[in-house]
């Protein structure tokens, strides 16, 4: 038997979506089960994300399994030159599991081609952050009861965030309608509008962020638009205040609609939202640790 | 250093090519490659490191395209994963493989399906421009000449991968 890794979300077909979904709802029930004891998992952040690292160290306490590793590279031996090869070899000797997070592109998929034990990916640089997809599809199902034949609204910087890209993905097995919201700089690129047609998904494309769209939607997915990715300030300053999602907006949205979002926010959610019942961006962040108990005991095997 | 042992070619500039050829006792010939690509014909296919009698012709008239190079190897015959390894810089190359002075088989190479430690990715903060590790490519697209790394998951355009 091949030794299962979650290092991106593509690596999971629909089946394994839904069972690693109901997993969580369990977990969400009975958060605290010794399944893991005497097990030792690493968490390995050559690239800091506290965020990530307690929801990912949360998880595996519940789950009663010990905790190894680092939470910043320039304290480890990789500052000194060893390899990535070396530092997951010797640590796939220790540990159970190892989970990780980097900031290079493809490191994940590479740990997974040398590690005997199963590579949970945390993040890769601006490649794959499956965890987050997971929790942001249970988030979805738990809302909305089902993940199929929904209306997904995706706005912001729909160019740079990997968030939107693998949720794109994962929401293909659902038979999904997309909106995406986004300036023209920071569109949602070829590579993922061409996904959707060979797919048959029905998409469209605004860049103006409307109440007629929204009150079609049934999840409300918005993301940063991030000063650092724009060369020209000019454009930035165009666009930044065009994306804001404020309280009146929702009112004449979906009673069941739902307002996500990866957190952290700048000023793209007002904080008058937070108030409102259809902002689930708090509770997005909780069920984090649900999904990640689930994806912790799937690629081990246990339940 | 190419010019090892068949010394009595070396003016095979003024021979016909078809004698060039038939040469050959065994071995593989491969013709039609794009002159500027020749060097790197040798270096993917490691003939540098060969021992067998190796020769070159560079810059030789083609009927097809202008100007050809051409590398003859005596006693060593090619896999198709080996051959196909140049495919990706020179599409349009043949083979001839000779036993006994004659061609018994021409093989046209084709690109493979993944591009095995033959190109560089170019994306700076990909995996394997910061590591010593294989590279792989997996091809997309023949036509439009589209390949994807295998770790990074960047869609490459043949011009911005650089040959190893
Ligand atoms: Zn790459």
């Amino acid at each position: 038997m091949s030794t299962k890794h979650l290092v991106s979300i593509k690596d999971y077909t629909k089946e394994d979506i839904l069972r690693v979904l109901q997993e969580a709802e369990e977990f969400e029930k009975n958060p605290n089960q010794r399944l893991l004891e005497g097990k030792v998992v690493a968490t390995l952040f050559f690239e800091p994300s506290t965020r990530t690292r307690l929801s990912f160290e949360t998880a595996v306490n519940r789950l009663g399994g010990r905790i190894i590793g680092f939470s910043d590279a320039s304290t480890t031996s990789s500052s000194k030159g060893e390899t990535l090869k070396d530092t997951i070899k010797m640590v796939s000797n220790y540990a159970d599991l190892i989970i990780m997070r980097h900031h290079l592109e493809g490191a994940a998929r590479y740990a997974s081609e040398i590690s005997d034990v199963p590579i949970v990916n945390a993040g890769d640089g601006a490649n794959q952050h499956p965890s987050q997809t997971m929790l942001d599809l249970y988030s979805i199902y738990k809302t909305q009861g089902t993940l199929d034949n929904l209306t997904i609204t995706m706005v912001g910087d729909l160019k740079f965030g990997r968030t939107v890209h693998s949720l794109l993905i994962a929401l293909a097995h659902f038979k999904p309608t997309f909106h995406f919201v986004a300036p023209k700089l920071l569109a949602m690129p070829e590579e993922y509008i061409n996904f959707c047609k060979k797919r048959n998904i029905p998409y469209y494309e605004h860049e103006d962020f409307t109440t007629e769209v929204i009150n079609q939607t049934d999840i409300l997915y918005m993301t940063r638009v991030q000063r650092e990715r724009f060369t020209d300030i000019m454009e930035y300053e165009k666009v930044k205040n065009v994306y804001i999602l404020n309280n009146a907006m929702l009112d004449k949205s979906k009673e069941t609609l739902r307002v996500l979002h990866p957190l952290p926010r700048v000023n793209e959610i007002s904080t008058d939202v937070d108030d409102n019942p259809k902002a689930y961006y708090f509770e997005q962040a909780r069920n984090g640790v649900f999904a990640r108990q689930a994806i912790i005991c799937d690629v081990l095997g246990i339940v | 250093m190419f010019l090892r042992n068949d010394l009595r070619l070396l003016d095979f500039m003024n021979m016909k090519k078809e004698l060039w050829v038939t040469a050959l006792q065994n071995g593989t010939v491969i013709d039609h490659i794009p002159p500027e690509h020749l060097f790197e014909v040798v270096s993917i296919l490691g003939l540098h490191k060969e021992s067998v009698g190796i020769t070159i012709g560079q810059n030789l008239a083609s009927s097809k395209c202008g100007k050809k190079g051409i590398i003859k190897i005596a006693d060593r015959f090619f896999e198709k994963d080996q051959i196909n390894r140049i495919a990706l810089i020179a599409p349009n190359v043949k083979l001839n493989v000779i036993r006994n002075y004659e061609v018994c088989e021409k093989i046209y190479i084709e690109l493979p399906d993944e591009l095995v430690d033959i190109a560089r990715c170019p994306n700076p903060k990909c995996i394997t421009n910061n590591e010593p590790m294989t590279t792989r490519f997996k091809v997309l697209s023949r036509e439009e000449s589209k390949f994807k790394c295998r770790y990074c998951r960047r869609v490459i355009e043949k011009d911005d991968l650089k040959l190893l």
